[in-house]
This record gives structure tokens, sequence and C-alpha cells, in this order.
């Protein structure tokens, strides 16, 4: 993700004197991706973006302002920091149980043998064939109050728990779901990684632990790093999971759009939530990257 | 008692049997050199001896210690791998310093010994940069710094010069013999290169089929092979089969058919072999460096030069004789070589003839 191509400073002088007659062919491969991505993200986009200033009026629906007072609502309400600190709260707490989970997980599959192998990597990735909707449900049938969980619980004679409708059910079953985003990308990692730099490492008198930790670990990071950046991302705009197993209280700030769009109509203030959360993300997604890139681009590549 | 040594080691992996019963014994200070074609048990063979594969039978011990079932990370060997195993994340001096924290030596001391070690192999100049900066053979010196900056007892490399280019690999087998001089270190190399094995080793130990078939120093592997396989894999040699017609005492006479006899002594054949009696089969092993041509008519042999190859110092001639298809090595002397299809007579001297009895190739 990080390899930016060397811009062509060679380029053919030929293409230069063509001119645009050159570069048709190429324009011409990528209009339809061209076309499709303008249609479905970048106007939907820029559309969402002017509404945030627009103003609402509960009789007549969204009236042209022009003003912030959109962004002002937001960023001035204790309510509205609730639910971004709730939301990326979530996002940074699943990303973190991805890394402590998927990152050993993938090291595990990497040294199984074959058959085993294949079969493990399809149960990892098997949450990805099942609806989002009905894996949240599932998820939903095991926290409830009667559901299987509290029933095992019961044998001990304990509980019954609140677990559904809690930050901790959204936490559980984010993390199932994307787990394969960060198990794919170290499992990527280990293929590049030298099996001799475990030995070598061994050879010079550390032991296996201090092997991962010094060794395996630091050449699994640029791994780790994009598998981290698709969970938060993912997680902190997640809406199906966090709707159905954080119930109308829990709200996070996918909820919240879906509510302002659709239950108070409110369409502007929607759209406003909908450009801060991106801007968050962005920035949280960026800020990530560079500080950890900058440490592993020279070595790594 | 030797510094390393290995007694009766084997290694089978399910039905296959990489490794029988090697002995091997290597004093302090030698370079070693595990010789062999690809599949004959050398890299195996290194890895039980550096504790990644664990040994199916036998001992090894390492300055009287058994270290037999001693893991990799306890037994404090030094090994080059052959793809080097640098720490991509790490640079040159961190790769280089990590033995030696492993090993709690303390700052000042580990700065010094890297400084040092460096300088040996020539990087000072790279201590800051990351493997994946470096050219291949720059690589290689990191490693083997990596390697010997721990002082190790013994240094273990494992084919280290098989991704350098020709030039290089010729560059690199004079600096590596160097710095084992220098810091004096025990150290075995696996090679399939017998060129490489022959011009840095002490001792070569030639491999064939998971079994020791010789160990000799260089000069005498090359001059006295014991067997067919390593005079064949050893440099060239032409072999011609024949059959023990008398013996009188120490001297025997060979029939080589086709109107061809040798004289010579049982002190031409390896003393292993030496059992030998009139029927026996033995095969005579010429080297093509000590075959002379001659005008057409002189010499033991007629031949017909079918091919040539120019190998810069030296000629290699390919020629047809009633002995069957003969090489002869001769040094370009500056003069005009012989063309293909020039009849000869090939001589040679019967001190440079090497006879191998037929049952001591079947060791």
């Amino acid at each position: 993700m990080s390899s930016t191509l060397p811009a062509s400073q060679h380029a053919p002088r030929a293409a230069l004197r063509a001119g645009w007659q050159a570069y048709m062919p190429l324009w011409l491969m990528s209009a339809p991706a061209l076309l499709l991505f303008a249609a479905l993200v970048l106007v939907p986009l820029a559309m969402t973006f002017a509404l945030t200033f627009y103003r609402f009026d509960p009789s007549s629906g969204p009236i042209a302002a022009f003003d912030l007072h959109n962004y002002v609502e937001v960023l001035g309400s204790s309510y509205f920091h609730t639910i971004f600190l709730r939301t990326f709260g979530i996002a940074a707490l699943t990303t973190l149980l991805c890394v402590v989970i998927g990152t050993p997980e993938a090291y595990i599959l990497s040294r199984m043998r074959d058959p085993w192998r294949s079969l493990f990597l399809l149960v990892i990735l098997a949450p990805l064939l099942v609806s989002v909707v009905v894996r949240a449900f599932g998820w939903s049938m095991l926290l409830n109050t009667n559901g299987l969980v509290n029933q095992f619980f019961g044998l001990f004679g304990a509980g019954p728990f609140k677990l559904e409708y809690t930050t901790f059910a959204i936490v559980i079953a984010l993390v199932h779901v994307m787990l394969p985003f960060m198990v794919i990308p170290v499992w990527t990692a280990l293929q590049r990684l030298d099996p001799q730099t475990e030995n070598a490492a061994l050879s010079l008198m550390a032991s296996p632990a201090t092997t991962l930790r010094r060794i395996v670990l630091p050449q699994l990071m640029p791994g780790i790093l994009s598998g981290s950046l698709m969970v938060f991302g993912l997680s902190a705009s997640a809406f199906a999971i966090p709707g159905l197993l954080g119930g109308r209280r829990l709200k996070v700030a996918a909820t919240a759009v879906y509510d302002q769009f659709l239950s108070s109509m409110n369409w502007p203030l929607g759209a406003t939530i909908a450009v801060l959360l991106l801007v968050a993300n962005l920035v949280v997604m960026l800020t990530y990257y560079r500080v950890l890139e900058r440490r592993y681009a020279r070595s790594m590549g | 008692m030797s510094f390393l040594t290995l007694t009766d080691v084997s290694k089978s992996f399910g039905d296959l049997q990489a490794v029988t019963g090697i002995n091997l014994a290597v004093e302090k200070g030698e370079f070693v050199s595990l010789l062999g074609p690809s599949g004959c048990g050398k890299t195996t063979t290194l890895q039980m001896i550096a504790g990644f594969v664990e040994t199916t039978r036998g001992r090894i011990t390492l300055d009287g210690r058994d270290i037999t079932r001693m893991p990799p990370n306890k037994r404090g060997l030094g090994i080059v791998f052959q793809s080097y195993a640098l720490f991509p994340h790490m640079t040159v001096e961190q790769n280089v310093s990590f033995g030696l924290e492993m090993r709690s030596v303390d700052k000042a001391e580990r700065k010094e010994r890297i400084r040092e070690a460096l300088s040996l192999v020539r990087l000072d100049a790279y201590a800051h940069r990351f493997p994946r900066e470096l050219s291949g053979g720059q690589r290689q010196r990191v490693a083997i710094a990596r390697a010997i900056v721990i002082a190790p007892p013994v240094l273990l490399l494992d084919e280290p010069m098989s991704n350098l280019d020709a030039k290089l690999r010729e560059d690199m087998q004079f600096e590596l013999r160097a710095i084992q001089r220098k810091i004096g270190t025990t150290t075995l190399m696996v090679t399939h290169d017998q060129s490489e094995a022959l011009s840095i080793s002490d001792r070569v130990v030639v491999m064939e089929n998971g079994r020791i078939t010789q160990v000799d120093t260089p000069y005498r592997a090359y001059e006295r092979p014991e067997n067919d396989f390593v005079s064949q894999f050893i440099g060239k040699a032409n072999m011609l089969a024949g059959r023990i017609v008398a013996r009188e005492g120490d001297t025997i006479r060979v029939d080589l058919g086709n109107d061809l006899a040798e004289t010579g002594s049982i002190a031409q054949l390896p003393e292993r072999g030496r059992a030998v009696g009139v029927g026996d089969a033995i095969t005579l092993c010429i080297r093509p460096e000590k075959l002379r041509l001659g005008a057409s008519g002189s010499g033991r042999l007629a031949g017909r030069v079918t091919s040539r190859f120019f190998l810069g110092s030296q000629w290699l001639y390919r020629l047809e004789s009633r002995a069957g298809e003969m090489l002869v090595c001769c040094q370009n002397e500056g003069k005009e070589p012989l063309a293909e299809g020039d009849q000869v007579g090939i001589d040679w001297h019967s001190e440079a003839i090497r006879f191998i009895a037929q049952e001591s190739a079947r060791v």
C-alpha cells in the first residue's frame, strides 16, 4: 500500500510529442472505473458535503443556508462528543484485540502443514461469507439474557448478566467480523519473512520468546499496520453490528447518522455527522500510518 | 580428543536416510569443508551441528561436551546462512550487535567489538545502512561479521558463496580464508563447489549419498582420490577400466584392453584398497593436465582431437582414442593450439597414474 510507483522521469519523448493522443488508450481503459467511482462515490460525497451547509426546517425540510451552524451544533454538544468518543473507543479497542488475537493466529497458521492450513484459513474467512445482519443476530441470541452464554453461567449459579446492548457486545461482534482483515495482511507479511532469520536469532543465543519479540514481530509490522488501518476504519464506520447489538441507547456515529436521516428527518445534521466521522477517521488513520510508516519505510520497504 | 567430533551421526526423515553413520573429528582452528553434490546430506550434517535438525542416532561433542541434544540457542555457534538471514528491520550495526546483546555484553565493549568486526569485513562505513540498501557481497560480509563478533567456538558456513557472482565469489574466498586465519576460529563450511572447497580449506570431507567417502587435505583428495566418485567429483579425470594380470611384490601389471597395458606400484592405490590380486578389476585414473600431447605416432596412445575449449590460461582438448574418450589439458603457451581433427600422440608418466581397485569404489 505504500508502494508509490516512481514517476517515470524518463518518459519516452514520443509520448510527449503525441500529447493527449498517447494517453488516450489509458484514459479509455480506466474510463469505466472512473465513471463508476465518480457516480457512486464522488458525487454523493459532494452532495453530502453540500448538505451540511443547509438548515433544517421541520415543516418544509432542508433549506439552503450556507452557514456552519450544523458544525457548531455537533462540535459543541456533549451528546455528540460522547457518541464520537464511544465510536473511536470501540474502533480502537476492536483494533487492539484484532492485533492481539490476529497476529498469533496468522503466525500459527503459517506454521501449519497443508491440509490443516487450508482448513483453518477457511474457518478464519468464514465470517465474511455470512451476512452481517445474520451474524449480528447470532451474537444477539448468544448474548441475550436467556442466551447460551447466560445459560452456561447459570449452571454455576452465576448471572444472568446483561451482555446484550453493551459496548462489550459490540466489540466482541466487531472483533469476530474484523479478524480476517487483520489475519490476511499479517499472513502476507509472514510469507515474505525469511524463516532462516529465526534460526539466525536462535544461533545468536536468543530465546524463542526473544526471537519472536525482536525478530519476527518487527518484520510483521507492515502487515499489522495495514491490518490495523483496515480494521479501525471499518469498525469506526460500522453500522449493522452497533445498531443491532448496541440497541437504541448505545449510539455510535454511524447509527446517529441513520437516526438523523430516517427518524428525525434532519438530513443536514446527519450529513454533518457523517462528514465529521469521515474527517476524524482520516485524521486518526493518517496520523497512525505516518508515525509507523516512517519507522519501517526504510528497512522494510 | 578433537575439538568438534561427530560419532556415528545419522539422520533419517521418515524412510529417507539423509545422513548415515558420519564420523568426523575437527581440530581447533581448522577450516574443514563438507563437499558433495546436492542431496548428499552435507547441509543436514551442518544443521545437526547447529542444532536445527535433531540427530536420529549418534553423538556430537564440542570441546569435550556432549551437545547432541542441546537446543540451538544454547550452543553459541556462529552461523552464516545461505540466504544470509540478516534481520531486515535492523541496521548493519544492530544486526551485528544482536548476538552480543543476547550475551549481555555491556554497551562500551559491545561498541568496540562491533567496530572491530565491521572493520574486519571492511564495512565500517556501512554501520547505519539497512540490509536492503547493501549489495549481495556486502550482505554476506555483514552475515560473517554477525557470526564472528560473538567469538563463537565454531563457525558454520552454509553454502556462503552460492548467491554471489563468479568474480565476487573468488574475492570472498580469499577474504574468508584471510579472516579465518586472522581470528583462528574453527570453521566448517558446506559447499557443492569443489574449487571453492579445494582453495580455502585445510581439509575436505567428500560426501556422497549421506556418507563420507573421503577426508583429506585438498591436495591429497585431488591427487589421491580413494574412489571413482571422488576422482570425478573433484576435478576432472580420465578413467580407464582394466584388470590386473600380474602381481609381483608391490608391482602390478594392468591390462587395459585394446593392446594397452600399464605397470604400476601398489603405492599408487589408495591405502584402504591395496589388497588386490591377479584378476581383480581396477581402474586407471589420470588427470587431464598430466597427459602430454606430442606428434602423431609418438607417446603411448594415438588420438584425434574432436573438440577444444579455450579456458584462458589453458586449452582443454577432447580426444578420441582406442582407449575411449580422453580429456587433455594443456597450458596456453601462446603458441598455435591444436585444431579439431588433428592427429596426436598421447603420453604420460607412470607416476602420474592412480589406480582404484573396484572393491574400494563400492565402499
